[in-house]
C-alpha cells in the first residue's frame, strides 16, 4: 500500500489511518447488527472468501499458475471438519485440533494434484485443475454408497460450532455489557485469523521463496538455469494455497453448521479466481478488496434489484441470481479487455501487462 | 581425467528429428581457463550449451565435471553443481529490478524455506541481509550498481548483458558459461567486457565462452574449440586455431585467409 | 457400442471446433460449449414453432429448417465472440483470454437462461425412431435411423472439413496462419479474416452438434453446453490438440469409452461379485445383487480422468504435438 498507509514516509498520517481502520473493524459487527445479524454473517462469509482469495493468490498471483479448481481444497477442509465434529461419525474433536488437520489434508490433496500436472502449459493446467475440482465434487456427491462417508447430496448437518471449554462460539452471550451473537463472536476470530494470513502472505512475498515464485513467473527456463527447483517451488505454491483453502473450509463448516457438495461447484472456483483477478493479481490488498467487493455486491444487488424491478415492471423480470451472474460474466470480460491488471494492480503485474502493449 | 581438467566431454551426440546437431564432440576445459567455443552459425554451439546445462538430454556420450559425471541432471541440479550460464537472447527477469535479478541468483546457495519466510527468525533475517549485500556487491563488480533498482527491461543493452553475468555469478559457479556475451556490443563495451572476463578468471572462476567476435575470442581465450555441423574440427590454443586451414574453410568456404590477430 | 459411436460422433464434431481454434490462435475457447447449446436452443424454438403451427411440413424438413436457422445464429455468435473479446486480446498474456472465455461462457449461459427459461426443454419427438437390426440375433445390436443420421452426418462434415483444410486456398491460409501468424500475414493472408472464419466454421459445426444432441437425447437445457464442451475438449486433447484428425479420432474414442465404461465399471466394481469372500457381504447381496462401488453416476468422471491421464502420460495426444512446457 503506497500513499496513505506509507509508514516510512509519513508516519503520523499512516498510523492515524491504520488506527482509524482498526477502530472501524473492531466496531463493525455491532454497527452491522443494527441492520440485521444477516449482515454480520455476510461479513464473515466475505472474510472466508478473503482467505480463499489470498490462498489462490499464492498460486495464481505469486507463482503464476492457473488453478480453476481451487474450491476443491475448500471442500476438503469443510468435509474434514464436518466428519470430525458432527453426529455423522459421532466424533467431536475440538476445532483447534481439526483446523490444522484440515489444512494438512488439503495440503496433501494440493500436492497430489500438483505433482503430475505442474509441468503442463498454462491453459492445460487450468483445464486439469478444473477437472480435478469437478472430480472432487462428484466424489463428495457419490460417496454415500456402499459405505456412507460423505452422505452424498444430502450433506452433513448439525456440525459442531467452535468451542473452547465453556465458550461456545455459536451461542449468544452478553460480555462486558455488549450483546455478542454467534456471528459476532466468529467475526472476531475470523478477523484475527485473516490478519494472521495477510501477514503470512506479506512475509512469503518478500522472501527467498517469494522471489523464486516471481522468477518462475517471469521466465521459468532462466529460473531453472539459476538453480531453482521449479517443480518443488511450484508444488509449494500449490500446497500453501491449498492449506489456506482447507482452513477456510473448516471455518465455513463450523459457521454454517451444514455443508453439502452444492457449495463447492465450479462457479465458486471461478468466483474466487475472479476475486483475485479483479482485485489485482499478486497484490495482497487488491485481492482482499476483490473478495470483499464480490461478496457484498451480490447481496446489495439482491436487496435493491427486487423492489426496483417490482416498481418498474410490476413483477420480477430477472431474478437477482441471474442478474448477478450476468454482471459477473460481463465484469470478467470487461476487466480483461480494459483493466487486466485489476483494480489494485500489483506493481509487478502492472509492469508486465502494460509492458506487453508497447 | 587430469588434475587440471574441470570439465571433460566425450562422445557427445544430439539429434533433433532428422538433424544431427552434435556428433561425437569431445573436449576438455582446464581449471582457470577462458575457453572459447566458436563455429559458423548452426554449428551446434548453443546446443552444446543446452546439453551441458541439462536442458536437453544427450543421445550419447557424457560430461565429467569436477570429477563427477553430469548424468541425467536437470538444469537446476547442474547449476547447483556449479555451472552457471547466460543466454544468447538474454533471459533476465524483465519486470524485476536488477538487484532482484541478482538476488534470485543467490537462491541456489541459500536455504530459507517457508518456515523461515513466515517466522522471519534470526537465521533467515541474517541470510536475507547477506543476500542483499552480496547481490549489491555483484552489481558493483559488473558495473551496474547505479541502476540497481531499475527494472531489468529498462536497462541499456550492454548493462543487461552484464547483469545476466552478475546473476550467473551469484550462483557461485565453478564454470561460467557465457553464450555470446558480446553480441551487439560496440568496441568500448567489448573492451570493458574483456576486462570483466579477465577479472572473473583472476578471481578463480573458469569461463566457457561462445562468441562470434573473433577479436575478442582470440585475445582473451586460452584455448578454443571449433565446431562445424555438429562436429569438432579443432581444439587448441587460439593462435593455432586461427591459422588452421580447416577452421578458415569452415567459416569462409576456403577462399580467403583470415587475419585474426587480436590487437586489443 | 452403437450408442458410443453416436455419442462419439457428436463429441468429434464439437472437438473439431476446439481444436481448430486452438490450432490457430492457441486459445482454449471455453465458450464453444455454449455455442453448441445455443444451436440446440435456437433449433428447438424453430422446431417447436413449426410443429405447433401445424404447417403440415414433413418432420425431417422441420428439423432441417431448425438446423438452417441454428447454423447462422451460431455463426453470428462465434463471430461476435471473436471480434469483441478474443481479437483485442491476441497479444495479452495467456490468462486474459482464458478468463474472458469463462466470462463469456457465463454470460451466454445466463442469456440462454433468460430467453429460454431455467427448465430443460423437451425436443418434440417428431421423427419416428426406426430401429434396424445389425446382427442376426433377435436381441443383438440395433441402430436407429436417428443414430444413422447422426453418424453419417458427422462423417460427412468431418470429410468436408478435411477437404476444406487440405484442398482449398482457404485451407492453406488457415494452416499457414496456424503455423506462423506473422509470416502468414506478411505473405498477404488476411489473418483477421482467416481467424474469424475459423471461429465461424467451428460455430457452424457446433450448431449442428447442438441439434444432434437435442434430437438424440430429447432435451435441451441452458447448462448442457458446459459438460459437453468439457468432454469434447477432452476428446480433442486425447486425439492431439491442434490436429483435426486427432479431434475426430478422440471424439469417437471418448464416446465409445464412455458408453462401454459406464456399463462395465459398474459391473467390475460390483462388490457382490466378491460375495463369497465374506458372510456379511453375501447376506447383503442376497436381497440386492447390486453393490457397485463406482456406478454409472461416475460417468462424467471418465472424461475428466481420460483428460488428466492423457495430459500426464501422453501430452501430445494420440496424433498431435507436445503440450508440456519444453525445458
Amino acid at each position: 500500500m503506497q500513499n496513505v498507509f506509507d509508514t516510512r514516509n509519513n508516519p503520523q498520517l499512516a498510523w492515524a489511518g491504520i488506527a482509524l481502520v482498526a477502530a472501524t473493524l473492531l466496531v463493525l459487527p455491532f454497527a452491522l447488527t443494527y441492520a440485521g445479524t444477516f449482515w454480520v454473517r455476510i461479513t464473515n462469509q466475505a472474510i472466508l472468501y478473503c482467505f480463499l482469495a489470498l490462498g489462490l493468490n499464492i498460486v495464481v498471483g505469486f507463482a503464476g499458475l492457473l488453478d480453476l479448481g481451487y474450491i476443491a481444497f475448500y471442500a476438503v477442509g469443510a468435509y474434514v471438519y464436518a466428519l470430525l465434529a458432527s453426529p455423522h461419525f459421532d466424533l467431536h474433536l475440538p476445532f483447534w485440533v481439526i483446523l490444522p488437520i484440515g489444512a494438512a489434508v488439503a495440503c496433501l490433496f494440493g500436492v497430489l494434484l500438483g505433482a503430475p500436472t505442474l509441468k503442463l502449459r498454462g491453459d492445460y493446467l487450468a483445464i486439469v485443475t478444473l477437472g480435478f475440482g469437478e472430480i472432487i465434487r462428484i466424489f463428495l456427491n457419490n460417496l454415500s454408497q456402499p459405505v456412507n462417508i460423505t452422505n452424498g447430496p444430502q450433506g452433513i448437518a448439525t456440525i459442531d460450532p467452535f468451542r473452547l471449554r465453556t465458550f461456545n462460539f455459536s451461542q449468544r452471550e452478553t460480555i462486558l455489557g455488549l450483546d455478542f451473537t454467534g456471528p459476532v463472536k466468529y467475526y472476531y476470530f475470523f478477523l484475527a485469523a485473516l490478519i494472521a494470513v495477510i501477514v503470512i502472505n506479506m512475509r512469503l512475498q518478500d522472501s527467498r521463496i517469494g522471489r523464486a515464485w516471481e522468477a518462475i513467473r517471469e521466465d521459468e527456463t532462466a529460473a531453472r538455469a539459476m538453480g531453482i527447483n521449479t517443480r518443488n517451488i511450484k508444488l509449494l505454491a500449490f500446497a500453501m494455497g491449498a492449506s489456506f483453502g482447507g482452513i477456510a473450509g473448516g471455518m465455513f463448516a463450523a459457521t454454517q453448521q451444514f455443508i453439502s457438495p452444492e457449495s463447492f461447484i465450479l462457479v465458486e472456483s471461478v468466483m474466487v479466481l475472479a476475486m483475485v483477478v479483479l482485485g489485482g493479481m499478486g497484490n495482497i490488498w487488491g485481492v482482499v478488496l476483490g473478495a470483499v467487493l464480490l461478496s457484498f455486491v451480490p447481496e446489495i444487488l439482491r436487496f435493491t434489484v427486487e423492489p426496483v424491478q417490482k416498481a418498474l415492471f410490476g413483477r420480477m423480470l430477472l431474478e437477482p441470481e441471474v442478474i448477478r451472474m450476468l454482471l459477473f460474466g460481463m465484469a470478467l470480460v470487461g476487466m480483461m479487455l480494459y483493466r487486466p491488471a485489476g483494480i489494485l494492480p500489483s506493481a509487478l503485474r502492472k509492469r508486465e501487462l502494460e509492458g506487453g502493449k508497447t | 581425467m587430469s588434475k587440471l581438467a574441470l570439465l571433460a566431454a566425450k562422445g557427445i551426440d544430439k539429434r533433433f528429428g532428422g538433424v544431427q546437431a552434435l556428433s561425437d564432440v569431445a573436449f576438455t576445459i582446464n581449471h582457470g581457463e577462458i575457453y572459447g567455443l566458436i563455429g559458423p552459425n548452426g554449428a551446434g554451439k548453443t546446443s552444446l550449451f543446452n546439453v551441458l546445462t541439462g536442458i536437453y538430454v544427450p543421445d550419447g556420450g557424457e560430461f565429467v565435471f569436477d570429477g563427477e559425471p553430469l548424468r541425467g541432471l536437470k538444469p537446476n541440479d547442474v547449476a547447483a553443481r556449479g555451472i552457471a550460464r547466460t543466454f544468447q537472447n538474454i533471459r533476465l527477469f524483465a519486470n524485476l529490478s536488477a538487484l532482484e535479478n541478482v538476488m534470485i541468483g543467490r537462491h541456489v546457495r541459500t536455504h530459507a524455506g517457508v518456515w523461515g519466510a513466515i517466522s522471519r527468525n534470526a537465521g533467515t533475517r541474517a541470510e536475507e541481509a547477506a543476500i542483499h549485500k552480496r547481490a549489491y556487491e555483484l552489481l558493483e563488480y559488473v558495473g551496474v550498481e547505479k541502476r540497481a533498482h531499475s527494472l531489468a527491461k529498462h536497462l541499456a543493452y550492454g548493462d543487461q548483458r552484464r547483469l545476466e553475468i552478475a546473476r550467473a555469478l551469484a550462483t557461485e559457479p565453478k564454470l561460467l558459461a557465457l553464450d555470446e556475451p558480446a553480441a551487439g556490443m560496440n568496441a568500448t563495451e567489448t573492451t570493458s567486457l574483456k576486462n570483466l572476463l579477465a577479472e572473473i578468471r583472476r578471481d578463480g572462476t573458469t569461463i566457457l565462452l561462445i562468441e562470434h567476435d573473433m577479436k575478442l575470442v582470440m585475445s582473451v581465450c586460452d584455448r578454443v574449440l571449433v565446431l562445424d555441423y555438429g562436429k569438432k574440427i579443432a581444439e587448441d590454443t587460439a593462435a593455432v586455431v586461427q591459422n588452421d586451414p580447416k577452421v578458415v574453410a569452415a567459416y569462409l568456404g576456403g577462399e580467403v585467409s583470415l587475419n585474426l590477430k587480436g590487437t586489443h | 457400442m452403437v450408442n458410443g459411436l453416436t455419442l462419439g460422433s457428436v463429441y468429434a464434431i464439437v472437438a473439431l471446433g476446439y481444436t481448430m481454434v486452438y490450432g490457430i490462435i492457441q486459445l482454449i475457447n471455453f465458450a464453444h460449449g455454449e455455442v453448441v447449446m445455443i444451436g440446440a436452443m435456437v433449433a428447438y424454438t424453430v422446431i417447436v414453432t413449426l410443429t405447433g403451427a401445424h404447417t403440415g411440413l414433413p418432420p425431417v424438413l422441420i428439423v432441417l429448417l431448425g438446423l438452417l436457422v441454428a447454423i447462422p445464429a451460431c455463426m453470428g455468435v462465434g463471430y461476435t465472440l471473436e471480434r469483441i473479446a478474443y481479437r483485442p486480446l491476441r497479444r495479452a498474456p495467456r490468462l486474459a483470454p482464458l478468463i474472458t472465455a469463462i466470462g463469456l461462457s457465463i454470460i451466454l449461459q445466463h442469456l440462454a437462461l433468460i430467453i429460454w427459461s431455467r427448465n430443460p426443454l423437451p425436443y418434440p419427438q417428431i421423427i419416428a425412431t426406426v430401429p434396424y437390426q445389425l446382427t442376426s440375433t433377435p436381441n443383438g445390436a440395433t441402430i436407429t435411423n436417428v443414430q444413422v443420421a447422426i453418424i453419417a452426418g458427422s462423417l460427412l462434415m468431418m470429410g468436408g472439413l478435411l477437404l476444406l483444410v487440405y484442398r482449398t486456398k482457404l485451407g492453406i491460409a488457415m494452416r499457414a496462419t496456424a503455423q506462423n501468424q506473422e509470416v502468414a500475414g506478411l505473405m498477404g493472408i488476411d489473418i483477421n479474416k482467416v481467424i474469424s472464419l475459423t471461429f465461424v466454421i467451428g460455430a457452424a459445426l457446433g450448431a449442428v452438434a447442438g441439434v444432434m444432441v437435442g434430437s438424440y437425447y430429447g432435451i435441451a437445457h441452458y447448462q448442457m453446453g458446459f459438460i459437453l464442451g468439457l468432454k469434447a475438449f477432452s476428446a480433442a486433447v486425447l486425439g492431439g490438440i491442434g490436429n483435426l484428425a486427432g479431434a475426430m479420432l478422440g471424439g469417437l474414442l471418448l464416446g465409445v469409452i464412455e458408453a462401454l465404461g459406464a456399463g462395465y465399471v459398474g459391473d467390475l466394481t460390483n462388490l457382490c461379485n466378491l460375495a463369497s469372500w465374506s458372510n456379511a457381504l453375501a447376506a447383503r447381496c442376497e436381497s440386492d445383487p447390486n453393490l457397485t462401488l463406482f456406478g454409472s453416476n461416475y460417468q462424467d468422471v471418465f472424461a475428466f480422468l481420460v483428460l488428466i491421464a492423457v495430459l500426464i502420460f501422453r501430452p501430445s495426444g494420440l496424433l498431435g504435438e507436445r503440450v508440456a512446457d519444453r525445458a
